[in-house]
């Protein structure tokens, strides 16, 4: 244990005063969990021995991509003398927040947890936009932001410059910026300090009813769902019968606790706290982030602020590659549902793929995420179509109709379609402003201003359509920047569009599954990208094969894939009958994995890549 | 046969065949493949398992009849042991490599050998295959002398560009002459063509086969060329140094070649193989189609008997030092069930004139072939008397057609 870790305060019957709620702002990848663990050894929660890298980030596929999806609360002691004159314990609530543009509105939640907020930067990379979509909600909060650069041991590290860089971003002195190493714990000790120092202690009213805000919500599969609350007034204890504000259902409190960073059951929370509850309930949903826990004895009147529900703004179709594993998709989402509360999905029948579900995601890196977890923690194949937004399809008659899925586009007469807009940030080094720009442009976006940050490196303001976004715009922004442009976008309202929908046909056969809603300036493009991409990955069959692309009934694009002629191999290689007898079953597999559109057999695989835009992988298969 | 064998099961040291392999053997042939695994160079697009040195890894060239002596006389006991051994063989093949790169005395020496275990039958039909520079008229008329009735000579082509690609050595003003001395020996002539060699064209394939009809050969064989894995020819290809030969263009000439064959009076009666008439078809190439016998004798050789197939190891120095040993140089083996030798059937026989009787069919297989019929794919004659055979489309997209036969 450190010595500057001493006998902790006891939850429940902590003085207010001695609380200080902090989080930490940082981009994917400048050493969040590094930094988060060698507070959780300096402060002795964790023993040498016990830590492992990342101790916080629980699921695989956060450790792996090095992101945090889901937060979490560490309540750590530290003594510091900074505020009084003698040693004096503190209990530091460390809140993690979830580092995504698709989780703006789960951090906004445990942003407002929060007191105070560690604004952290890689010193060799300087400040990225979602760090600066984050830090603005901080800001937003009232949150005492309290800089600091990381990685300073790095060879490439310039902390002058960043710490300059960040001085000019929130007023102060660049002196003032802290410069730490989480890999070698290089200023973290003078950091907890600072935290102790600067960010406010919590304020409540331990008199009144209780009133805690939830700022995460997690499905455990052995203990079921557990709720992380920031208490705010009056406070909770074990056994204690509480209300859900947002829909009046109540619960029992079965355990309720500190994580320090296992969980550690207290005799209740008080004023200022973080800490969980356990209910026995199963879905997330019955614990909804934003809502505001009270007792069902002496009930609040008033909810706090700010709560929401999640709104999907992402759909995609996800189909098994087998459709007998249809109903094991349908499990695998329901499990996944519940610790997912803005994921959201319906049956679905594709003439294509067969039957599936249409998702609705927060976005694109929610979607890759669920898509991800699905493959890897229940071990499915599964297609997923190209993800579409929401739009508002006004036909003649004056009726709108709501589109998530380009099969429910109205085929008749189109008096109006609105589609949804977003602001985007998007900052990178400023050498990279024109292309940015080009690109930008060609995705139908409106430049609403540039700011300098530093002396190199630009924010510009976009506005634009969702769609555009969705289709590949990652993918190309980082490809055109050397990686070195960083994204993030807010909903902006929605505007009209001239939007039509592609279909691809395949020997006069709608191929629902790349059917696409488009702006007409670009539904040729779509289309010859799309024939041609399907040109290269079927195989050619008995006969021929024409590929079209049609607005409604007007081919726009033709590709054909010639009839094969031979397939033949010419010789039994002296006898050796093994061979070509496992050639035919090998091709029997390969069949097996076809599907049929019409009488034309399309690979699994054609499909993914069609989809997907990774025409390589599939042909090399 | 190709450098890499199959995966199967562990054969046993002593080559003991399951007693099985009896049933029904009265009514098949027995043949006997002799591999010779050598050649003076090895050509680029070539995967056989066949050796260029004279020595390799202290094995010679010139001990290798012995051995495969050894292999003869070996299996003359294992079959005599299964209660197979009784039939007089009825075709032998000698093939490689380049047979003729051995002296004529040691090929007369294994088939003696297997004269010796077996007998041969009185019409035996005993094929060499040999390259126009590896044999003159003397060699000729003494494989005669020695037994063989048949020569297959690798002419591949006769335009110089294609030869040169395909680095066969031979000079294409030789073919006339060892097929003259090959028929003054009183052999029957086979000449072997291969299509599809990067950069020949359709003219120049016209040009190879006119100039083999010129020889009026009694059998044809017209293959493919193939880019094998791990072959010289493949990665040029990978390299882009050479364009791997198209599908469709092989598709063209094929129907060229079956063109032209059948103008001359030739008829197929396999894919790749073309024959004068009935008599002149190989027997010991329709041997593998139809599910005879054979013991496959020499390194990396394949063999089928009763429902067990089996390969030797590959590597001549291996092979060799199980036959020293007194062990059945046997690498693996499959014995084949029901279902398997019927899909084997349906897999082999869909390829040859004499097509698949209908009843080796399950209904799912019969039904589709009306759709084969409607599609040009089937004969529709020789269908209503009980066969399937393919159509000269259908031969080009045999995989399919054995495909949907089998569908399930």
């Amino acid at each position: 244990m450190s010595p500057r870790a001493p006998i902790p305060l006891e939850p429940a019957s902590t003085d207010p005063a001695r609380i200080r709620n902090f989080c930490i702002i940082a981009h994917i990848d400048h050493g969040k969990s590094t930094l988060a663990d060698r507070m959780l050894q300096l402060t002795g929660v964790v023993s040498d021995r016990d830590m492992r890298a990342q101790y916080l980030d629980r699921m695989d596929i956060e450790r792996e991509r090095g992101i945090t999806i889901k937060s979490q609360a560490v309540r750590m002691p530290w003594s510091s003398s900074v505020v009084e004159p003698v040693a004096t314990t503190y209990a530091l609530n460390m809140i993690d927040t979830p580092g995504h543009v698709d989780f703006t509105y789960e951090v906004s939640r445990s942003l407002a947890a929060c007191e105070g907020a560690i604004l952290l930067v890689d010193a060799a990379q300087g400040i990225e936009a979602q760090t600066l979509a984050n830090l603005y909600l901080a800001l937003a909060n009232d949150l005492e932001i309290i800089p600091v650069l990381n990685k300073i041991d790095l060879p490439a590290a310039d902390p002058d410059k960043y710490a300059e860089e960040l001085a000019q971003l929130i007023g102060g002195d660049p002196a003032d910026v802290l410069r730490v190493s989480g890999k070698t714990g290089e200023g973290v000790e003078a950091l907890l300090d600072r935290v102790v120092e600067r960010v406010p202690a919590p304020t409540g009213d331990a008199s009144a009813p209780a009133r805690a805000m939830i700022f995460d919500s997690v499905y455990d599969s052995y203990r079921g769902v557990v709720t992380y609350v920031r208490m705010v007034d009056g406070g909770l204890r074990p056994r204690e019968r509480i209300q859900m504000m947002s829909t009046r259902a109540t619960h029992d409190i079965l355990e309720i606790g500190v994580s320090s960073p296992e969980p550690t059951p207290t005799h209740g929370l008080g004023v200022g706290e973080v800490g969980y509850l356990i209910t026995g309930v199963k879905d997330v949903r019955q614990s909804k982030v934003g809502d505001t826990v009270t007792t069902a004895a002496k009930a609040a009147t008033a909810a706090l602020p700010g709560y929401t529900e999640p709104l999907p703004m992402v759909f995609s179709g996800i189909y098994p590659i087998d459709g007998s594993d249809y109903p094991e998709l349908r499990d695998a989402l329901d499990k996944l549902k519940l610790s997912d509360a803005a994921l959201n999905y319906e049956p679905e029948t594709s003439v294509a793929l067969g039957f599936g579900f249409r998702c609705g995601f927060l976005g694109l890196l929610h979607l890759e995420i669920v898509t991800e977890r699905l493959q890897r923690e229940f071990d499915l194949d599964i297609i997923t179509t190209a993800p579409s937004v929401v739009y508002a399809v006004r036909t003649e008659d004056k009726k709108t109709v709501t589109v998530t899925n380009p099969s429910e586009f109205p085929g008749g007469k189109i008096d109006a379609v609105s589609e949804p807009v977003v602001k985007a940030s998007i900052l990178a080094p400023k050498d990279y402003v024109g292309t940015i720009m080009e690109l930008c442009q060609s995705r139908r976006g409106t430049l609403g201003g540039m700011d300098y940050l530093g002396s190199d490196r630009v924010e510009l303001h976009y506005t634009m359509p969702l769609g555009e976004i969705v289709f590949d715009f990652f993918d190309q922004l980082k490809s055109r920047t050397a990686g070195y442009a960083s994204l993030d976008y807010e909903p902006a309202g929605e505007q009209e569009a001239d939007l039509v929908k592609v279909d691809i046909l395949l020997q006069g056969e709608t191929v629902d599954a790349f059917s696409a809603i488009v702006h007409r300036d670009k539904a040729y493009a779509y289309g010859t990208m799309m024939a041609g991409r399907l040109r290269e990955l079927i195989p050619r069959q008995q006969f021929e094969v024409p590929i079209q692309a049609a607005i409604g009934a007007r081919i726009i694009a033709r590709e054909n894939i010639r009839a094969m002629r031979k397939d033949v191999l010419a010789k039994c290689y002296g006898g050796d009958i093994t061979r070509k007898r496992k050639l035919l079953e090998k091709q029997k597999e390969g069949k097996k994995r076809m599907k049929m559109v019409g009488r034309v057999e399309v690979p699994q695989e054609a499909f993914i890549a069609a989809l997907s835009g990774d025409t390589e992988s599939a042909k090399k298969k | 046969m190709p450098s890499t064998l199959p995966a199967g099961d562990p054969a046993p040291a002593d080559g003991t065949l399951p007693a099985s392999v009896a049933v029904g053997a009265e009514a098949r042939d027995l043949g006997v493949y002799l591999h010779v695994p050598f050649c003076r160079v090895r050509c680029g697009y070539c995967d056989f398992n066949t050796y260029t040195a004279d020595e390799v890894r202290g094995v010679r060239r010139e001990d290798y009849a012995d051995q495969a002596i050894a292999e003869v006389r070996m299996a003359r006991e294992i079959l005599a042991r299964a209660g197979v051994g009784t039939r007089p063989v009825s075709t032998v093949f000698f093939g490689g490599g380049t047979p003729t790169l051995l002296p004529v005395a040691d090929l007369a020496r294994m088939l003696d050998a297997v004269r010796g275990a077996w007998g041969l039958a009185p019409d035996a039909e005993v094929t060499t295959e040999a390259n126009p520079d590896s044999v003159d008229r003397e060699a000729l008329r003494a494989l005669a002398a020695a037994g063989v009735t048949r020569v297959s000579f690798g002419m591949q082509s006769a335009v110089p560009h294609v030869l040169a690609t395909l680095e066969r050595t031979h000079d294409p003003d030789r073919v006339p002459l060892v097929v003259g001395w090959a028929r003054e020996a009183g052999l029957a002539v086979s000449l072997d063509l291969i299509y599809g060699a990067p950069g020949e064209t359709a003219e120049d394939w016209e040009r190879s086969l006119e100039a083999a009809l010129a020889q009026h050969p009694d059998h044809v064989s017209a293959y493919a060329l193939i880019v094998e894995q791990g072959t010289r020819l493949a990665r040029q290809v990978a390299r882009g140094e050479v364009v791997a030969p198209d599908d469709d263009l092989q598709a063209e000439l094929y129907e060229r070649a079956d063109a032209l064959l059948t103008a001359a009076g030739y008829s197929w009666y396999e894919v790749s193989n073309w024959a004068r008439s009935a008599a002149d078809r190989s027997r010991h190439n329709l041997s593998y189609w139809t599910g005879q016998d054979w013991w496959g004798i020499g390194p990396g050789a394949h063999s089928h008997v009763g429902g067990v197939r089996w390969w030797n190891l590959k590597h001549p120095a291996a092979y060799a030092d199980r036959i020293r040993a007194g062990l059945s140089p046997a690498h693996a083996r499959e014995l084949l069930d029901d279902e398997t030798r019927r899909v084997e059937r349906v897999l082999l026989e869909t390829r040859i004139a004499g097509g698949l009787p209908l009843e080796a069919l399950e209904p799912a297989g019969r039904a589709e072939v009306a759709a084969l019929i409607a599609e040009g794919l089937v004969e529709g004659r020789p269908a209503i008397h009980g066969r399937v055979v393919p159509t000269l489309r259908g031969r080009l997209l045999a995989d399919t057609v054995v495909r949907r036969l089998l569908t399930d």
